[in-house]
């Protein structure tokens, strides 16, 4: 394997041959760097500071999901799709559970479907809040990340108590949702609502109206909402960029349908209107969980499902829209216990895509700022 | 819509219906690029979600391949699908759609089909010079490319 | 010999001065003792209170508080193996943080901790600081191109172009400081008595014509004191390489920028040197715009009783001190495992109590004071460089320019000509 196979298409552009014959430069950012949010490796072609092109290198996480999947029972594949998001655990298993419950022709209680909305926007919180504390270190601002992390710890705190695990939760089952409610619930996510409230500001605060955070977050990464979609980014990048489409709202799946919530948009699409849209996205959850925490209904949490899951035979597209974009499952069936094959559409893997047309001819300050506004996740990108 | 494609592109179009509320067409692979374009262009299918395929080891034509498109305007999903030999190609889609072109990527690195006029075809998730495509049914679930491994890795087991 | 020695304990001069070498040698050896010291408290403190600043505790395991992090850290880095890449040029490497080193600690020759605390006074001495501080950056621009390799040579291309800008723009400001030790002024202005004509580039002599004027130079010709000193605030911490202006490490672009490839000793000599160099420039603050040695309002309350007062504070900050480490060891945990702990703690309260104790007796006092006033200052430059890393993004790198260029440049060549105008006048 020669490494320069992989700056193929870097090499294409023409050079510049001045007097001064300026040298371009070819930097491998990655797989072991502070900025890359994990092991993604990032091929820049540099004049100066100016990027000239970019290259992805991806693949260091490949862990065969959907292979796995192919040999597994559908019940067994679904703690493994907890470990693709794994910031947005709770999101990857509704979508897989949703899909299978599709295809299955069966449809979660509603109890089910209340608890699955308060957990899965939780999950939405914590994302975000992931997010904002990485992509202020990148820009250099170190202190929000260690209050983001405050936060979040309660989030955590209440999926531990309810499903014992903080991180790949595993909370879902095909059908409904394994554990009933524990005592005390819904009074933990209303202090978590009271608690987080003025928290959002506090972040507001240290970085809305700070000159260098505007700075270097204005204009940056720029993308129109008509490259966004051809270029089929999603969430709340497309969001900023103006198009107002949410899945929640565009196909509601679970009990989305029951809830008021606006979807925020911005207008320029730079990094600093992804950061203001995720923002209100976060205040948008909060909304989302008081109507949902106040209206539990009662009844059963699980559909009637048989033991074995044998859906069948047929094909389905399912997809929800996890707090990166939107996360899709195609599952093909044979009537078997075990998928034929089973496809995710990540969503971190296709907003990746966008890197290269958003930081041809910045600085490569901006690489890092855009790597960060598109809020990837390794896990996701490489499955 | 559906009469209205019928009408345009004939027999080509072997199969419309709908299964549990998702509609899908399957189509001959002579229509593809010219049936993407015009899904685009008339019907306003301006965002296309996922291509994958499935890989069938006995049927006489192995792999189906499947685009999944989107429609802002009409808030619509729709499936296409197709029906390919081993070995043979595709038209690639990048110039409809350029987000297709790490899709195609992956497609072509889990199951080996090419896409033609794809700008920059190679190995995405896997590393370059990685030896089969592990989404085809006749490769194991623990298979590896040994010979890969013992020369990238320094692994003697290769595993 | 011995009446070599103390005959210099009876004149008034700094030992550079007097042609005392062997005082000189004193004062330099105290001067680095001290200043490491002070690079050891800075890199404890700075993990401390940014800690604090970020709601949480910072290093607690080595020592009480983490008092003995820094001590462990310097272990670990001496006894780390010494990499030096392959590729490397070897003697522009092992050059390079020397080099860096000696431009930061020489600088404190002139730097003024008293009238006659100082190792030399140069009739150049800003001049001579200046000169040579910026000659670190030459140490920088060595170690990314010794490196032979992509990250330390963007670091160290921002690093030196970013000094050039910030340095003009720095000196700027030093003139009209040197401009006010000369000049009067009418009307309004002309608070803080008069000049008398004869300018001065020496550091004793800038901090002796704010005590002999009456005022500190931050505040003379309001605001034109007060703008100049902003902008060498600012320029000092781009010089220094520091948040927000930390391009040349920045550790999520360039993973750590010039010293990416050094490890080990070597790499703590950069660090030594940074937070020397942080130093260095503080001082210059201190001595041109804050009164240097001079205590707080010399002339508002002065009188013996003031005097007195003012020469217990050095004593009674260390009492103080004491009396918190002593508090601590009543408030360490009786368990057996804490044992060792409480006795280091109660032993360094007993060392801050005996100083404290030995700062009152009146020569001391009288001799001490000087330099307490001066660290005190220089501190709060130290808390303001910790302050700005815990709340402030990091600039880009045209923005960096633009602003070196764009806005303190006119600003400084503005309130230049204004001082001049007005002392004139």
């Amino acid at each position: 394997m020669k490494p320069d196979s992989y700056i193929s298409h870097l090499e294409l552009g023409e050079k510049d041959e001045t007097f001064l014959d300026s040298n371009e430069l070819i930097i491998n950012m990655g797989p072991q760097h502070p900025a890359t949010h994990g092991v993604l490796r990032v091929i820049l072609k540099l004049d100066g500071e100016k990027v000239l092109g970019t290259e992805c290198v991806i693949g260091y996480l490949h862990r065969g999901v959907e292979k796995i999947a192919e040999n597994r029972t559908y019940t067994m594949f679904n703690p493994y799709v907890d470990r693709m998001d794994y910031v947005a655990a709770v999101s990857n298993g509704l979508g897989y559970c949703e899909a299978v419950e599709k295809l299955l022709n069966v449809e979660a209680p509603p109890r089910a479907k209340y608890i699955r909305v308060i957990l899965t926007e939780l999950n939405r919180i914590t994302s975000h809040q992931l997010w904002l504390g990485t992509h202020a270190l990148d820009i250099g601002a170190i202190t929000p990340l260690f209050y983001t992390f405050r936060d979040r710890e309660e989030i955590l705190k209440i999926f531990e108590k309810y499903c014992g695990a903080r991180l790949t939760t595993h909370a879902f089952r095909i059908g409904g949702c394994q554990y009933e409610t524990y005592e005390g619930f819904e009074q933990d996510v209303k202090k978590f609502l009271d608690f987080f409230k003025p928290k959002i500001d506090e972040y507001e605060e240290l970085l809305t109206t700070n000159r260098i955070w505007v700075e270097r977050t204005k204009g940056v990464g720029l993308i129109s909402g008509k490259e966004c979609i051809a270029l089929g980014v999603t969430g709340p990048v497309l969001r900023a960029s103006g198009v107002r489409w949410d899945i929640r709202k565009a196909q509601p799946y679970a009990a989305y349908s029951d809830f008021q919530f606006e979807i925020p948009i911005g207008q320029n699409g730079d990094t600093y209107d992804r950061y203001l849209v995720r923002m209100a996205e976060m205040r948008q959850s909060v909304r989302i969980i008081e109507q949902a925490v106040g209206g539990i209904p009662e009844g059963p949490i699980m559909a009637k499902v048989p033991k074995v899951l044998k859906p069948p035979v047929g094909e389905i597209y399912h997809s929800i829209e996890a707090p990166k974009g939107e996360l899709g499952y195609f599952i093909v069936s044979d009537g078997s216990t075990q998928p034929y094959r089973l496809r995710v559409r990540p969503p971190s893997f296709v907003n990746l895509q966008a890197l290269d047309m958003m930081v041809r001819g910045q600085l490569v300050a901006d690489v890092i700022a855009v790597i960060g506004t598109l809020d990837i996740v390794l896990g996701e990108v490489d499955r | 819509m559906v009469g209205k494609l019928k009408g345009q592109f004939g027999s080509g179009i072997s199969e419309a219906s709908t299964y549990l509320g998702q509609n899908y067409f399957v189509v001959d692979r002579s229509l593809i690029p010219e049936f993407l374009q015009v899904l685009r262009d008339q019907e306003q299918f301006d965002y296309c979600v996922d291509i994958t395929a499935v890989h069938y080891p006995k049927r006489e034509k192995p792999f189906d391949v499947i685009w999944i498109l989107y429609s802002f305007p009409r808030n619509e999903r729709i499936r296409v699908k197709t029906l390919i030999a081993d070995g043979e190609t595709l038209p690639s889609s990048v110039p409809i759609w350029p987000t297709t072109n790490w899709l195609e990527r992956e497609v072509y690195d889990m199951f080996g089909i090419r896409f033609e006029g794809h700008p920059d075809l190679k190995r995405i998730l896997l590393p370059e010079g990685w030896k089969g495509h592990p989404l085809r049914k006749e490769y194991g679930i623990i298979q590896q490319d040994k010979e890969w491994v013992q020369i990238n890795l320094g692994i003697e087991s290769g595993q | 010999m011995l009446d070599y020695i103390t005959s210099y304990l009876r004149s008034n001069t700094t030992p550079g001065q007097a042609g005392n070498i062997f005082w000189a040698f004193v004062y330099i050896v105290l001067i680095f003792l001290g200043l490491s010291i002070a690079v050891i408290a800075m890199n404890w403190l700075e993990r401390k209170i940014l800690a604090h600043m970020q709601v949480r505790l910072g290093p607690m395991r080595v020592g009480p508080h983490g008092l003995l992090q820094p001590i462990a850290d310097a272990l670990k880095l001496l006894l780390k193996e010494d990499i030096m890449p392959a590729e490397a040029d070897k003697a522009v490497f092992w050059a390079a943080p020397l080099m860096v080193v000696i431009t930061a600690f020489t600088v404190f020759i002139v730097v003024p901790f008293g009238p006659t605390h100082a190792v030399t006074d140069m009739n150049i001495g800003i001049l001579f600081m200046l000169g040579v501080s910026s000659l670190g950056v030459l140490g920088i621009v060595m170690a990314g191109w010794a490196s032979n390799s992509h990250y330390p040579l963007i670091g160290a291309l921002r690093s030196s172009a970013q000094m050039v800008s910030y340095e003009i723009a720095m000196g700027l400001a030093v003139v009209a400081a040197v401009l006010m030790t000369s000049l009067s002024g009418i009307g309004v202005y002309g608070i803080g008595g008069s000049g008398d004509g004869t300018g001065t580039l020496s550091m004793i002599g800038i901090v002796q014509a704010q005590q002999a004027q009456h005022v500190w130079f931050i505040f003379k010709f309001f605001p034109l004191g007060l703008i100049a000193f902003f902008i060498f605030a600012v320029a000092m911490v781009a010089e220094t390489n520091r948040a927000p202006f930390d391009l040349p490490e920045a550790e999520s672009e360039l993973t750590a920028g010039f010293h990416t490839e050094y490890s080990g000793f070597r790499w703590s000599l950069f660090f030594l040197a940074e937070y020397s160099a942080m130093i260095a420039v503080s001082s210059i603050a201190v001595t041109l715009w804050l009164g240097g040695w001079m205590r707080p309002f010399p002339t508002w309350l002065s009188g013996e009783t003031w005097d007195l007062i003012f020469s217990l504070f050095p004593a009674a900050t260390f009492l103080l001190l004491a009396l918190i480490a002593f508090l601590g060891t009543i408030r360490m945990p009786k368990h057996p495992y804490f044992r060792i702990q409480t006795l280091g703690l109660g032993g360094f309260a007993v060392l801050l109590g005996l100083i404290g104790l030995v700062l009152l007796i009146p020569d001391v006092r009288n001799r001490v004071q000087d330099i307490y006033w001066f660290s005190i200052k220089v501190a709060g430059f130290m808390y303001l460089y910790i302050w700005y890393r815990g709340t402030f993004p990091r600039y880009r790198f045209d923005q960096l320019m633009k602003m070196g260029w764009k806005v303190l440049l006119p600003m400084g060549i503005g309130v230049l000509i204004l001082t001049a105008l007005v002392g004139v006048l």
